[in-house]
């Protein structure tokens, strides 16, 4: 298990991993906004939260379709479902990866940006934290995405499609979060929500994906 | 006798043949009554006018836009359970529809937010709800469309149905964490004293009949359509290789 995580590691830091283009992302749409917006302090500073989650989000979703993509095409796949570790243990092993390579980096970029976006002074540990607590749920739903689309040819538009909304409750809880820590509101309900969306989609999401991954090598 | 045997295509298609004019005829005259008491017959609300009659078309379509979802759900575990290839192609059927009716549900509401609401959307739990069943339903038939093998797709979709439920339950609960609501309650409820009154409480009872039976009639016609379509590529198959 420490060998794919290893090897899945290096294959996203070499180069044609695509492991800064998420970042990328993030870092050209926390610029953008307010270029577009204005750069008035209480607008940024109120819509700052749900930017940064919102721009969490779709640059997760830029590099999901590549858990399963490569390795499906050039038969490793194959190997590894016969391999003697569980399939369900490959897909968590691939979700934490790409979370390694996107969430991670991700979250610790986010309090930089959130400077460009006059997020309040208070939100700065929350938006780590919800981060933190967040993204492995966007890492493992999107892996279970990429599973149902990984035998088409181009899954990339059509994975966003399915993927998206199974990332409503996890933006929402995640975005509130952020809000009410920089309103310096109680957060206790949404954190605890948002945790457990990682923690529950951690447990089960690997079973279904890994039946789809059968369903997609016979 | 068990309601395994419809497993079979050949049984489905036979009783299905046979329901179909009743359920037909049914849908056309409970949704002519429904749809004409509703519209003709009922006082105009004293607050909200004639307007109020678009009720007979959005709380039907709405809850049945909900229905096919949980229909499509029960279906895709009997598929996944017990491959029965007609229960596959039922949840593949029923999704068109429900989309259809999600829809509908949303420009009615649409239709009625506007004079009374003096909005045509707002981001209210029940209508952002409609809007994440929408992006469900159009998620789950592009994976039916995209993939080619017809066992393949099933499977597919049927997970992805059975993990959207899931989610969707909890895109639900969220939003209403989310935002407090615009929307009223249920306007009927089988707990509740006083539903709305006895006027326009009728026909819409009438209506709803009428799309349940709607939803039956498209169902079983679009099953009926999806078996012959794939009888035909058998056909078809075997007749390239003879």
């Amino acid at each position: 298990m420490k060998a794919l995580l290893l090897r899945d590691l290096r294959l996203a830091f070499r180069s044609g991993g695509g492991f800064g283009l998420g970042l990328a992302f993030f870092f050209l749409l926390s610029v953008l906004v307010p270029l577009g917006v204005g750069p008035e302090g209480g607008t940024l500073a109120r819509i700052a939260p749900g930017i940064l989650w919102v721009g969490a989000l779709l640059a997760c979703l830029l590099s999901l379709d590549r858990i399963f993509a490569l390795d499906f095409e050039d038969g490793s796949l194959d190997l590894l479902a016969t391999a003697p570790i569980p399939l369900e243990a490959v897909v968590a092993i691939k979700a934490l990866a790409h979370w390694i390579v996107t969430g991670l980096p991700l979250t610790l970029i986010a309090p930089g940006l959130a400077i460009f976006l006059n997020l309040p002074p208070a939100g700065y540990p929350w938006l780590v934290l919800s981060l933190l607590l967040g993204t492995p749920a966007l890492s493992i739903i999107g892996a279970f995405g990429a599973t149902l689309t990984v035998g088409l040819r181009r899954g990339g538009l059509l994975l966003s499609l399915l993927v998206l909304p199974l990332y409503v409750p996890t933006l929402i809880f995640g975005g509130e979060v952020v809000r009410r820590g920089a309103e310096g509101m109680v957060l206790a309900t949404p954190l605890a929500l948002l945790a457990a969306i990682s923690l529950g989609a951690a447990a089960l999401l690997p079973f279904a994906a890994a039946s789809a991954i059968r369903v997609n090598l016979r | 006798m068990s309601i395994w045997e419809y497993a079979n295509p050949k049984k489905f298609m036979q009783t299905s043949a046979w329901a179909l004019p009743w359920a037909v005829g049914l849908t056309v005259i409970l949704l002519v009554v429904g749809l004409v008491w509703g519209f003709f017959f009922t006082p105009d609300d004293y607050k909200q006018g004639s307007t109020v009659k678009i009720i007979y078309l959005h709380v039907p379509s709405a809850m049945m836009a909900i229905n096919a979802w949980v229909m499509m759900l029960v279906t895709s575990l009997i598929w996944i359970v017990r491959r029965h290839h007609v229960s596959a192609l039922a949840a593949k059927a029923a999704a068109p529809v429900g989309l259809t009716f999600t829809l509908i549900a949303l420009v009615t509401g649409a239709l009625w937010g506007q004079p009374m609401w003096g909005t045509w959307w707002a981001w209210d739990p029940r209508l952002t709800s409609f809007l994440i069943l929408t992006l469900f339903y159009f998620g789950y038939m592009a994976l039916w469309a995209a993939i080619e093998d017809p066992d393949t797709a099933a499977d597919l979709t049927s997970i992805l149905c059975l993990v959207g439920s899931v989610f969707a339950l909890l895109s639900r609960y969220a939003v209403l964490f989310w935002n407090q609501g615009l929307h009223q309650g249920a306007s009927l409820s089988l707990d509740k004293e006083e539903n709305v009154s006895d006027v326009f409480w009728q026909p819409l009872v009438i209506c709803i009949a009428g799309f349940i039976l709607l939803f039956v009639t498209m169902v079983l016609l679009r099953t009926r359509t999806e078996i012959r379509a794939r009888r035909l590529k058998a056909l078809l198959a075997r007749e390239r290789v003879a």
